[in-house]
């Protein structure tokens, strides 16, 4: 066993120390009654030769953007990833430490989790962010467990081109509290129903939800949901599930957003079926004690010299237990890292670079669909399409070219059952998008 | 040979002091459709401004600064890093390998089932192994961490008893547990009540049955718990509990105790999740990702959080249907990266070896309390697992406090065990070695401290000033606290 350091012989020596004659009296406490009798059916060690092949044919059975071309987003993007992440990240010194309760010996992480939380205000024009939460999802739900706590107000209104799972997430982590979900329906440009806001809110409202671009890949007006949710008295939390808008949009904090939450996965995390990801958390100074999660602070040490701790613990679990803001234990340090590692990569050029080629090539895509489009709206990188066949038979149809097509939305949305959404990012091709765009409007049949 | 801290460390500044502008890090390839003007795209009033103060740094610059302070870390290749109940063991390369492999790693959440079989085997085949290993009857891997694991459990006990009556008013909590656990329940609509402990470090089996009523919808455990103390009444606590009607949920944080010895299914257990980065080797990362996987009962199995992944013949299926779910936790699977690297783990360690994983676990902390006893104060004389509490009472007596012996290990070249946990133990020292190092390491960090203990009888001052050799000396956390600086502004901004 080779994740194992110590001999037999040595064992022998330890058990004389401890005074025990074989190391199953160590177990003494546990009562008989209760100990494993029978062999798990789990298979003998396998050498690291017959590991690799297993999980390199399992590999060959996927459809991995490595080798198919990929029009699917929806909450998870495939971006261009430089190489130096990888060779950061696996320094053991960053993916093999803990949360840094000691300060003294985990300065490296401190210190980048610090640039994380900058970076991340400086994306988002926010004062404050948090050392990051698991995903999206979740950290909508924090957010919107912290707007409850904040206005002590029964009712969150989420708009229907809210990411679905998100949606559902949401659900989840509030199914037992005393809140009302309401839904805002959305306009033909793909938008939020800014009237039917306007009649939902009242002062029962803690926040009103707006994902930005929405599911449906159309930019929402901020500026004004957020400003008819401020004028009643509740919060605006504004979502982003794809992080790199943010490199070229207007920032959700310039549009006056109480929060901003979102997915950092396109930041630098590979696809990964869909985790880990990066949930982060950005809000005004003013809410930071009621936020959820881990923060790095500055400080200096006892000779004055600048260093970073863990802050503001006094909102946590480990020192406030059922009194905390929320459970969470984790920080998703790893991947926050990522994203600062890619940020400050790209930097100040390099993102908007990026983001203007998203743009630009998804604006060839709508260019050649033209009446195919189902909403109006300005779009950033995503778009929905209205097929006239079955999504799911497109899709299938693509596979021959190599294409792995959009995101049939029937699968969340019944009476959308003909259209599919479709995401364009730097990743993809000229031809390719011109091969999706003469399958999808059916000027050409497979080749 | 003593061992003592010597590193070559740089001092570096932050990513946005080194920035100039015009310098870059990146290549992407020129724009292969025509190129509108991002103006006849989008209204001005959509797009930002240049950001002010964003990072601007070559490559050579941006791998030097992350290299520079990554040796500002201690870290588990570089030594023992014996935090309790973090199971802090080695992370195998070859997981890592694993879960680079482009076809696993590349994959989008979202394709047909049909265009990840590869990726629902993975999630399938950890859902049987962690069946097998824990004597449940069915997993999720949708948590993406232990707290959301613990938030599933007690959600998924909410739906057993709302669908049979009404959910009922409170969760008791041993007083050792971790501080998730009242939290979790909270979320979930619980009243969190606590548990004490009895003089042996166990629970208090009659203040137990005392609040047990049929207002009560679970009791939470960790077992072992956190001072590594089998709960060897467990029977009789299930019998008390499940009289009411009431159901077990235990934290499988210390799981790393138990494989191959005894499984939680057969004690009764009804839910309990288990954190991959613990007992199944996925890297801390700092801090995350982490990943929760949650097991249950038959009894509870339609309430288990979606998706899972279901057999059908040679096809693998996500069951994103049963109508009784808790529901989503995560916008995809969870952490799919640590499921990938966790049954690496499995499958390389074998039946056998993840017994022995566990066997030398806890032997290893056993050896390292026998080292410790005459020196330390073992507040419970009962026999301990995976881990081990100490306490800074015989070191007190010249002012020494668990604080001062905890940072003067860092002088002796030693991560520092977790600090002032378990809450019901005053000044807990909590020591959990893992099976990882060799009786060379376990001797070394046994020498530390008795050589620590000395000092703090001969030269206490050497001990509450510590630590001398790290990069930094004690920090002012008080300060941090009190005038919160969390993100850098440029210069005539910053406090």
């Amino acid at each position: 066993m080779r994740y194992i350091s110590i001999t037999p012989e040595e064992k022998k020596r330890m058990l004389e120390v401890i005074g025990v004659d074989q190391v199953e009296a160590l177990f003494d406490t546990i009562p008989e009654s209760v100990r494993l009798t029978q062999p798990l059916e789990i298979p003998e060690a396998a050498s690291e030769t017959e590991v690799l092949d297993y999980f390199r044919s399992l590999g060959e059975k996927n459809f991995s953007t490595d080798r198919w071309d990929s029009f699917l987003g929806a909450g998870a993007y495939n971006h261009f990833i430089p190489t130096l992440i990888d060779s950061v990240i696996s320094r053991a010194e960053f993916y093999t430490c803990y949360t840094p309760y000691q300060p003294e010996l985990s300065q490296g992480t401190l210190q980048a989790i610090f640039e994380f939380q900058t970076l991340i205000c400086q994306l988002t024009a926010m004062e404050v962010a948090n050392a990051s939460l698991y995903d999206g999802a979740s950290a909508l739900a924090e957010a919107v467990l912290m707007a409850l706590r904040l206005t002590k107000r029964p009712k969150i209104l989420v708009p229907q081109s809210l990411h679905p799972n998100y949606r559902k997430v949401v659900g989840t982590y509030l199914a037992n509290l005393d809140v009302q979900l309401a839904d805002i329906p959305v306009v033909e440009t793909g938008g939020m129903d800014l009237d039917h806001l306007k009649q939902s809110l009242n002062d029962d409202c803690a926040a009103v939800v707006v994902q930005s671009p929405n599911f449906f890949g159309v930019i929402e007006d901020i500026r004004e949901i957020t400003r008819l949710s401020q004028e009643t008295g509740s919060l605006s939390i504004v979502v982003v599930s794809e992080a790199l808008s943010l490199g070229l949009l207007k920032p959700p904090g310039e549009l006056g957003a109480d929060m901003v939450v979102g997915e950092g996965q396109s930041l630098g995390i590979p696809l990964g079926f869909g985790g880990p990801n990066l949930g982060f958390f950005a809000t005004q100074d003013r809410y930071k004690r009621q936020m959820p999660g881990r923060l790095a602070g500055q400080t200096v040490d006892s000779q004055g010299r600048r260093g970073f701790v863990l802050t503001l613990a006094t909102r946590e679990q480990h020192i406030r237990r059922e009194k905390a803001t929320s459970n969470i234990c984790t920080n998703q340090g790893l991947c926050a890292l990522i994203c600062a590692v890619f940020l400050s990569a790209l930097g100040k050029q390099g993102l908007r670079e990026l983001a203007e080629q998203n743009l630009k090539k998804a604006f060839y895509l709508r260019k050649l669909l033209g009446s195919s489009l189902e909403f109006s709206g300005k779009t950033f990188n995503e778009m929905v399409v209205r097929c006239d066949a079955d999504p799911v038979e497109i899709q299938r149809r693509l596979l021959d070219d190599g294409i792995v097509g959009g995101l049939p939305l029937g699968r969340y949305f019944p009476d959308r059952a003909d259209q599919m959404l479709v995401c364009v990012t730097e990743q993809n091709r000229l031809e390719k998008i011109e091969r999706l765009a003469e399958i999808l409007t059916g000027v050409e049949g497979a080749s | 040979m003593k061992r003592t801290f010597k590193s070559f460390q740089l001092e570096e500044p932050l990513i946005f002091e080194k920035s100039s502008p015009g310098k870059s890090a990146y290549s992407l390839p020129p724009l292969d459709v025509e190129d509108t003007p991002v103006g006849e795209i989008l209204d001005p009033e959509h797009l930002r401004d240049e950001i002010s103060g964003f990072p601007e740094v070559s490559e050579v610059e941006l791998i030097s600064h992350y290299t520079r302070m990554s040796t500002w870390n201690y870290h588990v290749d570089l030594g023992m890093y014996p935090l309790g109940s973090c199971t802090m063991k080695y992370n195998p390369k070859l997981n890592e390998r694993v879960s680079r492999i482009p076809g696993i790693g590349l994959t989008h959440p979202l394709q047909e089932d049909e265009q990840c079989q590869g990726n629902l085997e993975i999630l399938f085949q950890l859902q049987e192994y962690l069946k097998q290993l824990t004597g449940m009857d069915d997993v999720s891997l949708q948590p993406a961490g232990g707290a959301q694991g613990e938030l599933a459990g007690i959600l998924m006990v909410r739906a057993y008893h709302v669908e049979r009556e009404r959910p009922r008013r409170f969760v008791l909590i041993p007083d050792s547990a971790h501080g998730t656990n009242p939290a979790s329940a909270i979320m979930a609509g619980y009243e969190a009540l606590p548990i004490p402990s009895d003089a042996q470090g166990r629970i208090d089996v009659q203040a137990l049955a005392e609040k047990m009523t049929e207002d009560v919808a679970c009791l939470m455990l960790t077992n072992p718990n956190t001072m590594g103390i089998f709960e060897t009444y467990i029977e009789e606590i299930s019998r008390i509990v499940h009289a009411k009607g009431g159901l077990i949920y235990m934290d499988g944080a210390n799981f790393n105790a138990l494989m191959g010895y005894a499984r939680p299914g057969d004690m009764d257990i009804d839910v309990l999740h288990l954190n991959l980065h613990k007992t199944f080797s996925t890297p801390h990362g700092g801090g995350g990702p982490g990943s929760g996987p949650v097991a249950c009962k038959k009894i509870l199995s339609p309430y288990l959080p979606l998706p899972t992944v279901r057999r059908e013949g040679e096809t693998y299926r996500l069951d994103d249907d049963p109508p009784g779910s808790i529901g989503r936790l995560h916008a995809f699977y969870g952490n799919f990266g640590m499921v990938v690297r966790a049954l690496c783990y499995i499958l390389t360690c074998g039946r056998d070896g993840l017994k022995e994983l566990s066997e030398v676990a806890v032997l290893n902390a056993n050896y390292i309390r026998r080292g410790l006893e005459d020196h330390y104060d073992l507040p419970y004389s009962t026999p301990t697992l995976h881990e081990v509490v100490f306490t800074d009472s015989r070191q007190n007596k010249t002012g020494v406090t668990t604080l001062d012996i905890a940072k003067r290990l860092i002088d002796h070249g030693f991560h520092p065990p977790t600090t002032y946990f378990p809450l019901n133990v005053r000044g807990a020292l909590m020591i959990e070695p893992t099976e990882s190092y060799s009786k060379e390491e376990l001797d070394a960090f046994i020498e530390a401290l008795i050589a620590i203990s000395q000092e703090a009888a001969e030269n206490p001052e050497k001990v509450t000033a510590a630590p001398a050799d790290a990069k930094l000396t004690r920090l002012d956390e008080v300060r941090a606290a009190r005038h919160p600086v969390l993100r850098w502004l440029p210069d005539d901004k910053s406090s």
